[in-house]
């Protein structure tokens, strides 16, 4: 019953979320501010990620081909697929949920338990707009994080292959280059454009709505996390299904 | 003016505010006392609109609140300033920010204008040097100031306080109620203010309502507030023996 009730109140907050909109000038201000504290904060941890995972990825696959059957450009191909189609977006997405999520969770949950939502309200300002709104926008970025984790993937990938001796460069190339479906790539954003705007909105939701005090600010990051993950692994598996089946 | 007609509201059935009644003048600093956890931060949040009484209505210069659309209750809020018990500043902005962040939001003035307008309210609330620090590198009366230099900077109609001296120094806290009963008087604004401090009872309570068990106990004023035989106010008001004395005194000059 009351996933049911989260439900309906979830899609009721983004009702109101995107009505009364708050002034341009001040959006304009809060969303830099959301582009800085939510996309180029996550940068770091995000490359570094992608480029030793994806090395990782290569090495893995190297090391379970030992059939001298299957070609060497495999190390390549196989590294560019995980990468591209799961890695990247659905795997970077859970790392951001714990990351950027429970930093949004617990900057609104503070400014609900200190009653500067309140404020916000007193003043006739429409708070979830003002908290939730730029912050849509500003993970509306978040797909060109996803193409540099993508694309860190694959040199990670490469280099592990080098200078692990696993592959040539020229074979792990060509493995790249093989059997390459584009649609692949679009797949991939329609999923990480989707998973941007869970990353923006779940968390809110669970620090908008939060009662208590500092205890509870970090209960409702903890929570917060779990259900994003969950919804981003969700509708990772519906929208596999609607897409490439 | 503020009028409350028998408002109730209750937490998880259990009743707060049991169907209060009283009005609120324009130009007067009205009290609302009573112990704590009497439910006087409910009854002020109520008039706010923070939350929704299950009963009874608010009239705020014959508008009842429950009746405006969304939209006229956001205009009617931005003619409101709040002071909050716990100072409510947005702590990701500096003290000056926090006090122009109403005219920003809701005035199309020039940055010299609103600028102009900060300075003049942080003087007016005795803070001078204080404008660029971070409200987590000021101390509690200097938040509790921002705080009332925000809730009047944009000129509103309706001013509620939440306790706005307490944790104060007693010359602070007497700055703090002049200051308020002062800015009431010159811009004819109708101010509740929630407060267990006597001093600010007897100095400035034009007008004051007892909150006890839910209910109005006891309304007056603070001439009356010596003369009542109301044992439930006396017994709070009263209840230090330097106050006792004083009250005696008060009564005997009365009387002489
Ligand atoms: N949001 C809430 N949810 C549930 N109960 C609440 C809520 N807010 C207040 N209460 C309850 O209402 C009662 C009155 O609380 P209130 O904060 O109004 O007291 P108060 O008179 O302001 O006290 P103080 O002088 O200590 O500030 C308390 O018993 C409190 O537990
Ligand atoms: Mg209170």
């Amino acid at each position: 019953m009351i996933y049911l009730e989260n439900i309906g109140r979830y899609f009721l907050m983004l009702k109101s979320v995107f009505s009364k909109m708050t002034k341009w000038s001040m959006l304009r201000n809060l969303i830099f501010k959301e582009i800085d504290d939510l996309i180029v904060g996550s940068m770091g941890i995000v490359c570094f990620i992608s480029f030793f995972v994806g090395g990782v990825v290569a090495i893995q696959t190297a090391l379970n081909i030992s059939n001298p059957l299957i070609p060497k450009y495999l190390v390549g191909f196989a590294t560019r697929q995980s990468v591209i189609l799961e890695f990247a977006p659905t795997f970077i997405s859970i790392i951001m949920a714990g990351k950027v999520g429970s930093f949004i969770t617990s900057s609104i949950g503070t400014m609900r338990v200190t009653e500067q939502i309140d404020a916000l309200e007193v003043m006739g300002v429409n708070s979830l707009n003002y908290l939730v709104f730029p912050k849509i926008v500003a993970l509306s970025l978040y797909p060109f994080v996803i193409t540099i984790a993508m694309f860190l993937g694959i040199i990670g990938g490469w280099l592990a292959s080098i200078y692990g001796g696993f592959s040539t460069s020229a074979d792990f190339v060509q493995g790249l280059q093989i059997d390459f479906i584009p649609f692949h790539v679009t797949y991939a954003f329609v999923k990480t454009f989707v998973f941007s705007f869970i990353l923006a909105t779940i968390p809110s939701f669970y620090g908008y709505y939060m009662k208590g005090g500092a205890l509870e600010v970090g209960k409702a990051s903890t929570t917060s996390f779990v259900w994003t993950s969950v919804v981003i692994i969700l509708i990772n598996y519906i929208i596999t299904q609607l897409l490439l089946t | 003016m503020i009028e409350v007609k028998n408002i109730k509201k209750s937490f998880d059935g259990v009743e707060i505010l049991k169907g209060i009644s009283t009005t609120f003048e324009k130009g007067k600093t009205s009290l609302v006392i009573g112990q704590s956890g009497s439910g006087k931060t409910v009854f002020l949040k109520s008039l706010l609109g923070l939350f929704t009484p299950e009963e009874g209505s608010i009239f705020f210069d014959g508008k009842e609140y429950e009746k405006l659309s969304t939209a006229e209750k956001r205009h009617l809020r931005t003619e409101m300033g709040m002071v909050f018990q716990g100072s409510a500043l947005f702590d990701s902005m500096t003290v000056s920010e926090n006090v122009m962040f109403p005219l920003r939001m809701f005035t199309n003035q020039s940055v010299s204008e609103m600028q102009d307008r900060v300075d003049f309210v942080l003087k007016r609330v005795n803070l001078v040097d204080a404008h660029h620090k971070f409200p987590a590198e000021t101390s509690g009366g200097m938040q509790k100031r921002v705080a009332i230099a925000r809730a009047i900077v944009m000129n509103p109609k309706y001013l509620f306080c939440d306790e706005p001296n307490s944790g104060l120094d007693p010359k602070t806290a007497i700055v703090i109620d002049n200051l308020i009963q002062e800015i009431t008087d010159e811009y004819n604004i109708t101010t509740v203010i929630n407060t267990h401090d006597m001093n600010s009872v007897m100095e400035i309570g034009e007008k004051i309502v007892f909150l006890k068990d839910g209910y109005k106990a006891w309304e007056g004023t603070n001439k009356e507030i010596f003369k009542t035989n109301n044992e439930s106010v006396s017994d709070f008001v009263y209840s230090s023996d330097l106050f006792k004395k004083v009250r005696q005194v008060y009564l005997r000059e009365l009387e002489g």
